[in-house]
């Protein structure tokens, strides 16, 4: 019995593994054959991601087998930022021309009365023409790397142009500090009175009255428009310098060369916008109004040009001067 | 005249690195520069590919037209090279580079960048060939002898494939026939803007 029952286990265990290896002997399958292919792998990929895989050296970064973003980046920054450019600047250039034709030299109506009153101390026009004077060089080199090839190596060659760009590189690297230092240092002296109030809607509604002679709304130390200045320089300013922080310091990025891409990116968007900006406030403060410049100039300006154009803050300092502070608005007992 | 390329059969690479020793060895390329190295996916996993990559010398390269003060340029062979002379340090090339192929050898202000430096297709810069100046800035200029890409030729698997891009493709093409099956020519699509039909 026990014989007749090891014979039948041992066909049955015979059977079981003459059957088994066949199964396991499945010869189509290739680890070489099925290995990923770049198509599957390039698919897959989430937008701003790049294709990565092990390296033997030690910077991570390297790692990097393809990143397709480059290529959008390269269409941003060689064809949108160009146009986007353009209209804004040469835009802006065009609206002011034509503000100029139309209106012409805003004049002080009541003519200049030969007498000042001090509008900036020496802290104010210090701090002005510091964060200014970098803003200007700034602006020209940074315009120089993104549009000089197109406008200025025709003229110059490659030589001279390279030379230039490369001192205007260094320039624009090392200026970044006094700008960031300026930017600072005019919030904490000017943001009391550039917070938006009340009497700068109707200025707004007036439309700071410079379209039309005669009309003159109310402002105190700075104006509705000023105001808007006032916080497009800062928030333009904190924008600029944060990415062009990582710009001047690439090893900080955590992601590598995406993150440089979008500073990069932000940097050149926000500059163009800025300079649109500037050249307005320029404009104004030089050529397009009469007796402006002499605020920044010397500090003093003249007192029929102040009270026409900064009639509660010409109130404000006469109190000051007679001794005693004025609640805005009130008028003296004489 | 010959539109050179590289090719890496990926089906072939070891991950030996004898391409990026070769290249290292024979321009004397400094520490931290890696001109070409090799990236390794699925390591350790069944249907691990590793592939060596380096600059492609691309057809339309995107280096050349975010560059700044435009001082790449394209040979009569299809090679993508570049002047340190004229070359700034601003990183755009490497911002573009789909291969990130553009290096930096981090001597710029503050440690940033410095003159970019990539592999050369082994052809040298704008100096003279064979002058002490093209070695000293861009390395040996094989080319200029008649030789090809020292990388491809020290491959241990000849996976790494350098010269004109009719030729390679055809090498290629026989392999896959032969193989029944191929990984495609990495980067081809990218850079060439063309892919291998088999």
């Amino acid at each position: 019995m026990k014989n007749w029952l090891k014979t039948v286990l041992a066909v049955l265990a015979l059977a079981f593994v003459a059957t088994a290896p066949a199964a396991a002997q499945n010869n189509n399958f290739n680890p070489t054959k099925e290995a990923v292919k770049e198509e599957q792998l390039l698919n897959a990929l989430k937008p701003g991601d790049r294709l990565t895989g092990r390296i033997s050296i030690p910077d991570e970064k390297a790692a990097s087998l393809i990143q397709p973003t480059g290529q959008e980046w390269r269409t941003f920054h060689q064809q949108k930022l160009p146009i986007i450019g353009g209209v804004a600047i040469l835009g802006m250039l065009g609206l002011l021309a034509l503000f100029f034709l139309v209106r012409g030299r805003i004049r002080v109506e009541g003519g200049f009365s030969g007498e000042t009153i001090t509008r900036f101390a020496s802290l104010d026009r210090f701090t002005h023409w510091l964060t200014a004077g970098c803003f200007i060089v700034l602006a020209l080199s940074g315009l120089n790397i993104s549009f000089g090839r197109m406008v200025i190596l025709p003229w110059l060659g490659p030589e001279t142009f390279a030379s230039l760009t490369a001192l205007g590189k260094l320039a624009h690297n090392y200026l970044a500090f006094p700008f960031m230092f300026g930017i600072a240092l005019m919030f904490v002296i000017w943001v009391r009175d550039n917070i938006p109030e009340k009497i700068d809607l109707e200025w707004l509604k007036q439309g700071g009255g410079i379209f039309s002679k005669g009309a003159h709304p109310p402002a105190r130390r700075f104006n509705a428009g000023q105001k808007m200045v006032f916080w497009i320089v800062m928030g333009g300013g904190v924008v600029m310098s944060v990415s062009g922080w990582f710009l001047l310091f690439p090893y900080l990025a955590q992601n590598g060369v995406s993150d440089l891409q979008f500073f990069t990116s932000i940097h050149a968007l926000l500059a163009v916008l800025f300079i649109a900006a500037m050249l307005a406030h320029i404009y104004i403060g030089s050529l397009g109004m009469e007796g402006a410049f002499d605020a920044m100039g010397t500090g003093e300006v003249d007192l029929n040009w102040a009270k026409e154009h900064h009639g509660l803050w010409v109130e404000e300092e006469q109190a000051k001067a007679k001794g005693g502070k004025v609640a805005p608005g009130a008028v003296p007992a004489e | 005249m010959a539109r050179m390329k590289f090719l890496c059969d990926a089906d072939r690479c070891i991950e030996c690195n004898a391409c990026v020793t070769a290249c290292k060895n024979e321009h004397e390329v400094p520490w931290g520069i890696n001109r070409r190295r090799v990236v390794t996916i699925n390591d350790g996993k069944p249907g691990e590919r590793s592939v060596s990559m380096a600059c492609m010398h691309c057809t339309d390269a995107p280096c050349a037209a975010v560059c700044p003060v435009s001082c790449f340029y394209t040979t009569a062979d299809a090679v993508v090279l570049h002047s340190k002379d004229l070359c700034i340090g601003c990183g755009y090339c490497f911002y573009a580079c789909p291969f990130g192929a553009p290096q930096y050898p981090r001597v710029g202000n503050f440690g940033s960048r410095g003159k970019m430096d990539k592999c050369t297709y082994c052809a040298g810069g704008p100096e003279a060939d064979f002058s002490t100046a093209e070695y000293e800035k861009y390395g040996r200029n094989r080319l200029a002898e008649g030789k090809l890409p020292l990388c491809a030729e020290m491959c241990s698997t000849k996976s790494l494939l350098a010269g004109d891009g009719d030729i390679i493709a055809s090498i290629y093409k026989e392999r896959v026939m032969k193989r029944g099956y191929g990984s495609g020519a990495w980067g081809w699509k990218t850079a060439y803007k063309e892919t291998i039909n088999v």
